[in-house]
């Protein structure tokens, strides 16, 4: 099993997943903030990579991705950012990069270096299942799992294909449209959830518009994991994490009042 | 026939896209082909095309300036005179009919030049459909007369602050809205560039051109012409006058590109001449990137041209070498511009323009009883400021 696998294998609670643009505000921040955010009870840190053309996010992470590549962030400094991190810190780490980042720096090699830099996961908002074959077959023989997403668009028959193809557990986007803080969650939700665990076997893990302790818990009582970016990104602002520790816990403490036992046996 | 299935031009294209969008794209593909099976679709299509656009539109022996060139004959392929001034009305009319069909009252569209938004609006307009327009903030201030039009249609013009503020910018912003609003809302690409089923739609919304040109062109001459350029940002003119061509194999065709300040100096828009694979837009294609995968910002003194990918058919033909691709740049473009004006009273836009100086000394390499055919994909009105600029005339 692999260690994103496991962190959702019982007795652990509900997962929280937090994201972070890698270099944002500078790269000495991202080195702290991840040991910080797995001290605080996130059991999966999803790390960006900054592209120039984030058309799936909203402006908050346009504008930590923006500040990043001005920053000088590539792939390769991903890499080994993720390297150092490996060795503070045990939870699964995650990319989230668009697809051009990759294509770019070589399918294989990028899986390679991932693998040797203890990444856990993929997740590519722009390679839909029907676009992934290629990558598929690599991530699958060196053991890197590609995690896919389903929106609330999705229909019965892409819900069965993402579901058959995605490693790891599968993202689900709680509402059509980009990454941000909104101030409610949608109210067909729970309805799609429950579509989609009819047919999958994975860890389901909502994101996108998730921002408050209360939202968390909401999606929480639905779902496996809930995936948190745009807020700590605008707690990180300034490089002062404290408050980025604060809000962490209170995600953590939310998430731990939920029951347990929402995965299928 | 390309695409296949999966929306590939050989290696191109294709769809990678947010999740979102899939089932939509799904839905678009899906009405478009009945609609293309449903002839009283394309009755109306031609119909609005005759009475409202102006089609066909002419093709003009250029007689002054064949002189000028000094070798073969350079016909105009006259889509400045269409309705709102350049070739983008076919597709903006095409792809309006299809959404009214598949019952969407929310256009949303992204502009470069201004000349696809001002299209869409007026199309907008005429089947009383709301119309949004996303244009880049750069592109606002340097094409305001056809942000001035657009307002006067009654659409709504969002400027884009993020990146270059250009094309590129426009197309994020338009797609974010669209994956927002994905339920309700149609997206009317301008350009042979996203993901399937668009870059194939506004091909086949744009060939009009071509098929009007090849007929034209042989009942005036009673032959085929020798060569047929057009120029290239997204490439929709270049892709509608060529694709009635591709199996003429004797018609050499070429494309266009902005070079911008010299390839030299990295400041271009020549994605196929000097950008190499990558995926922008939702396709797979030529794109000008960094070493790390990053989208370079184009540059041309030409708003429509200033874009750094290409719609994925171009990329095929240009690996199949169906199509030689080539750069003017920005001061070439403006003789060219210049050129056009002196010799046939002609204002040509400048995306046009690069296209006119590349064929002028073509024509001058070739022999009198060849024909070379221009497309002049739009008229320069909206050029007038920027054109007064760079010749440093005070308006």
């Amino acid at each position: 099993m692999s260690r994103l696998a496991s962190s959702f294998k019982p007795p652990a609670g509900k997962a929280l997943i937090g994201y972070i643009t890698v270099g944002y505000p500078d790269i000495k921040t991202t080195l702290e903030v991840v040991p910080l955010l797995a001290k605080c009870g996130c059991d999966i840190v999803e790390l960006g990579i900054p592209f120039s053309d984030p058309l799936a996010d909203g402006v908050t992470i346009q504008k930590s991705s923006f500040r990043a590549l001005q920053n000088g962030v590539t792939p390769k400094i991903c890499l080994e950012i993720a390297r150092q991190l490996r060795q503070k810190v045990d939870i699964p780490l995650v990319f989230m990069s668009y697809f051009n980042p990759v294509l770019s720096y070589g399918l294989t090699e990028f899986v390679t270096d991932c693998i040797r830099s203890g990444i856990d996961g993929l997740i590519i908002p722009d390679l839909p299942p029907e676009e992934g074959v290629e990558l598929e077959v690599i991530t699958r023989q060196r053991g890197l799992d590609l995690i896919y997403l389903l929106a609330p668009t999705s229909t019965e028959s892409r819900i069965r294909l993402v579901a058959e193809k995605s490693l790891g557990f599968l993202y689900l986007v709680s509402v059509a449209g980009v990454t941000g803080t909104r101030s409610r969650l949608p109210a067909d939700l729970a309805g799609f959830v429950a579509r989609v665990r009819t047919v999958a076997k994975q860890p389901l893990c909502i994101g996108f518009g998730i921002s408050t302790a209360a939202q968390a818990k909401q999606a929480a009582r639905i779902a496996d994991g809930v995936i948190v970016g745009s807020r700590f990104i605008q707690l990180m602002k300034t490089g002062n994490l404290d408050a980025v520790a604060v809000f962490a816990k209170s995600l953590r403490y939310a998430l731990d009042e939920v029951p347990r036992l929402t995965l299928k046996k | 026939m390309l695409p296949d299935g999966s929306g590939y031009f050989g290696n191109y294209g294709g769809r990678f896209v947010p999740e979102t969008l899939m089932p939509v794209l799904g839905e678009l593909t899906d009405a478009y082909t009945k609609a293309k099976a449903d002839a009283a679709f394309w009755v109306e299509f031609d119909r609005l095309s005759r009475d409202y656009s102006g089609r066909p539109t002419p093709l003009f022996f250029a007689e002054q300036l064949t002189k000028n060139g000094g070798g073969a004959r350079i016909f105009l392929k006259r889509e400045d005179l269409a309705h709102t001034g350049a070739h983008k009305i076919n597709n903006a009319l095409g792809q309006g009919l299809l959404a009214r069909r598949m019952g969407k009252q929310r256009i949303i569209a992204e502009t470069g030049a201004g000349q696809h938004g001002v299209a869409t609006a007026a199309v907008c307009s005429m089947l009383g459909m709301e119309c949004i327009v996303y244009m880049g903030k750069e592109d606002v201030r340097r094409q305001s007369l056809n942000v001035f039009r657009m307002k006067l249609m009654d659409a709504e013009v969002r400027p884009v602050a993020s990146g270059s503020g250009t094309l590129k910018d426009a197309i994020n912003e338009a797609i974010r809205d669209w994956v927002t609003n994905a339920r309700d809302t149609y997206y009317l690409l301008g350009s042979v560039v996203g993901p399937h089923p668009y870059p194939m739609m506004v091909r086949d919304f744009q060939q009009v051109i071509g098929k009007e040109a090849r007929q034209q062109i042989q009942d005036q001459f009673g032959r085929l012409p020798d060569y047929v350029v057009a120029c290239i940002g997204g490439g929709s003119n270049a892709m509608g006058i060529f694709y009635p061509f591709l199996d003429d194999r004797g018609v050499r065709l070429v494309g266009v590109e902005a070079a911008g300040r010299g390839l030299a100096t990295g400041e271009h828009a020549a994605t196929l001449v000097a950008g190499n694979i990558g995926v922008l837009h939702g396709a797979k294609s030529y794109v000008l990137q960094d070493h790390s995968g990053q989208i370079k910002e184009a540059h041309s003194i030409s708003a429509g041209l200033d874009y750094p990918g290409v719609g994925p058919e171009h990329s095929y033909l240009k690996d199949i070498r169906r199509v030689t691709y080539v750069g003017v740049n920005d001061q070439e473009a403006l003789e060219g511009f210049q050129l056009l004006c002196h010799t046939e009273g002609i204002t040509p836009a400048l995306e046009s323009a690069h296209a006119i100086f590349y064929a002028v000394r073509l024509a001058g390499s070739l022999e009198k009883k060849q024909i070379v055919i221009i497309n002049l994909s739009g008229r320069g009105d909206k050029d007038m400021g920027i054109v007064a600029d760079a010749l440093k005339v005070k308006l």
